[in-house]
């Protein structure tokens, strides 16, 4: 009785001062499972972007926001599923960061988001299925989808005057999705994709594998697996039976692992991976290194700006139904107005309380097109003298 | 030139490989088939007796590392392996004195046997995970190759290159040693004899005083040595990651009842058998075809089954044998 005559009382006191509202914010992201390395750095980011908007008291008339962190799993599409219904049914979250893998993004989005009208924006599902989606306009992705990655890979590995390749890719829908779009971006340009064939993560031994890419030959090897798994497998029996000596990587094999574990034995060799540039970056990566974490993770940058961006949204929006706000994301992150960049929250949400636009930029150069998502800057990395160096970006 | 081209393609990614494969499965399956000789059941806990038998031998590398001593071109693993081997011997002679030697006393029929085996694997499969975690472990040092391709391409100037790795000379070279070690201890040691004549027939052995307990000790060793040996040449070969030795249970298998259960002899045959059947059936021959019959340009890749079929090989050869000579190519006891 006391809890319920306290509940009645608070819902009327904060009824009758202004409309600040306690706006839930949730996270779905595989905080156990294949990536679970990666999930704790993008959590972090959504947070920091949470508590920048909800310190600053300027959403909706002083409104506070809070994070309820959900598993997604990353693997499991059916867990993905009741972690989402549970944030939206019995958390009432207002939008969900997430998901984080492809194929589990797309069940709970169709089942869950969809229909309860809720905003979905993922830091980190690249699949091109993601862009097609009915999604009622619910849907938004920070990173770039792998078509896009597959046309930046094809015009590196042209520029470069290679006409032939082989391709393997992992088994997944990351892998999948990355290699098919990159074959049809090759062929239309005139290249030729001489083979295109799975591999299997977590073998002890890809000579087999390697044996097939090396009779179907190729002057390079485009490798889309996973550096700490069959990706660089591929890259070790390719290199000790000397069935190929370039490679292309794109971002699933980018990294300081790949250096370590090849050193200059790939001289030569080649890749990419979605990486702005800039002062948001370099921003960002200050900001979460002054609250502990470290915001180079993959994805980490991706998360902070889809937190902020369905907040900011929110603002212009004057509300944070879904509903509403969702026609906002667009806007806030692309011309007209005002570039906002990481730890400049306070600054954006003030210019659209005033009545002003802005252009968020955010930690990875935020830029949506298509049906909202990222366009995406891709990172071109040479391999040369056993380091990884940055030529250009595109 | 074309010729010497096509024959290098074969060797550089069919022979070598798998007379490399071919010797670990081989060296696997001789462990598999004297457990079934002399004790009477299969053994299901063998591919962990071997990821267990690795671990230690890799925790004995890393600390001989440590200490600064490595065997020049050599993987320093080799000076490890009898740390492995005794801690792998004194893992399963503890294992059968608590669980195999009670159904032994019962005189338990085979198949219960088995199944305790495949409760010790899963205990050992959780041991090695405890040990050494479940993570992928390169513990190879030294030189890495013995030819290696861009040598091999300029001293010979063929298009095609060869590379031997100096783990697979290893596996191989190390493979003929055991196996003739293990050939002399069968057939001219008195203990090697104690052995056979158990196998051949228990009563008449214990009739001519030969002490059981002691063959069943001498077995479980030997069973571990040929383990530990196994696992590490595989390891270093490859990879190191605990879930990779059971896998490799299935070929073991393969090889040990496609040669005959019981059968030295057929355990090395069956590996090597089991081997260049996987390597051979999941080749593309597109490229020696190519080099052999330059005028013939097939469409696909002249791939029998992919390569993601690779155990399934395995599984064919064993069904087919199994449906037409039970006993094995060399005649071994009947599964």
């Amino acid at each position: 009785m006391k809890k319920l005559l306290l509940a009645t009382a608070a819902t009327a006191l904060a009824a009758g001062v202004t409309s600040a509202e306690e706006i839930k914010l949730g996270t779905s992201l595989g905080f156990t499972g294949p990536l679970e390395s990666m999930a704790p750095a993008m959590q972090a980011g959504a947070e920091l972007a949470v508590k920048e908007v909800s310190d600053s008291g300027l959403l909706l008339d002083g409104s506070t926001v809070t994070l309820v962190q959900g598993d997604s799993t990353c693997a499991d599409a059916a867990a993905a599923t009741a972690t989402v219904e549970r944030l939206i049914t019995a958390e009432k979250v207002k939008g969900i960061v997430g998901g984080m893998c492809s194929g589990e993004a797309i069940a709970s989005l169709e089942n869950v988001a969809v229909p309860n009208g809720i905003v979905m924006v993922s830091p980190s599902a690249t699949s091109p299925a993601l862009s097609t989606i009915e999604d009622n306009g619910l849907f938004f992705r920070t990173s770039p989808s792998d078509a896009r990655q597959g046309e930046v890979m094809a015009d590196i590995i042209m520029d470069k005057g290679i006409q032939n390749v082989a391709v393997t890719y992992t088994n997944n829908d990351y892998g999948k999705g990355l290699a098919e779009s990159f074959q049809a971006a090759f062929e239309e340009k005139g290249g030729t994709v001489t083979v295109n064939s799975a591999h299997e993560d977590g073998k002890a031994d890809y000579s087999a594998e390697v044996a097939a890419l090396a009779a179907a030959g190729g002057d390079a090897l485009v490798v889309a697996g996973y550096v700490d798994q069959g990706g660089s497998g591929v890259v070790r029996a390719a290199l000790d039976t000397g069935a190929f000596d370039t490679f292309v990587f794109p971002d699933g094999m980018v990294g300081q692992a790949l250096v370590d574990n090849f050193g200059a034995e790939i001289d030569g060799s080649f890749g990419q991976n979605p990486a702005a540039e800039g002062e948001g970056r370099d921003t960002y990566v200050a900001m979460a290194e002054e609250v502990g974490f470290d915001g180079t993770g993959a994805f980490s940058a991706e998360s902070y700006d889809a937190a902020a961006l369905m907040l900011l949204a929110m603002a212009a929006a004057g509300s944070s139904d879904p509903g509403t706000y969702k026609d906002k994301i667009m806007d806030i992150a692309n011309e007209p107005g005002e570039k906002i960049l990481p730890g400049e929250l306070a600054k954006g949400l003030e210019i659209i309380n005033g009545g002003g636009d802005i252009d968020y930029v955010g930690a990875t150069s935020v830029e949506l097109v298509g049906a909202g998502e990222s366009a995406g800057v891709y990172r071109e990395v040479a391999f040369n003298d056993g380091t990884m160096e940055v030529i250009g970006y595109r | 030139m074309d010729i010497l081209n096509a024959a290098v393609a074969i060797l550089n990614f069919v022979v070598i490989p798998a007379a490399a494969y071919g010797a670990q499965l081989a060296l696997g399956a001789l462990g598999v088939t004297l457990i079934y000789g002399i004790l009477r059941f299969s053994n299901f806990a063998h591919g962990d007796t071997m990821a267990f038998g690795t671990a230690v031998t890799i925790l004995a590398t890393w600390g001989l590392q440590a200490l600064g001593i490595t065997l020049g071109p050599l993987p320093t693993a080799l000076l490890a392996l009898p740390v492995g081997i005794a801690a792998t011997a004194a893992m399963v002679l503890a294992t059968d004195r608590t669980v195999y030697r009670f159904y032994r006393a019962q005189k338990a029929k085979p198949i219960i046997l088995v199944m305790a085996s495949v409760g010790v694997m899963f205990l050992m499969n959780g041991f090695t995970r405890l040990l050494i975690g479940v993570d992928e472990q390169r513990f190879a040092d030294g030189e890495r190759f013995i030819i290696n391709v861009r040598d091999f391409r300029e001293m010979t100037g063929l298009q095609e290159g060869l590379a031997l790795k100096t783990t697979q000379g290893l596996t191989i070279v190390i493979a003929v040693i055991v196996v003739w070690a293990l050939f002399w201890f069968l057939n001219r040691t008195k203990s090697g004899k104690a052995m056979r004549a158990y196998s051949d027939n228990e009563d008449l052995a214990l009739l001519s005083g030969i002490d059981p307990e002691k063959v069943v000790r001498m077995t479980w060793i030997i069973a571990a040595a040929l383990a530990t040996i196994a696992g590490t040449l595989y390891g270093l070969d490859k990879a190191f990651k605990p879930f990779n030795y059971f896998q490799i249970l299935l070929p073991i298998f393969a090889a040990a009842i496609v040669g005959g259960l019981g059968n030295p002899v057929g355990a090395i045959a069956g590996g090597f058998l089991v081997a260049f059947s996987e390597v051979a059936i999941t080749y593309p021959w597109l490229k020696i075809a190519g080099y052999l019959f330059p005028d013939w340009q097939p469409g696909g890749l002249l791939q029998l089954l992919g390569t993601e079929y690779k155990f399934a090989v395995s599984f064919v050869i064993l069904i087919v044998v199994l449906l037409f000579r039970p006993t094995g190519l060399f005649r071994g006891k009947s599964v």
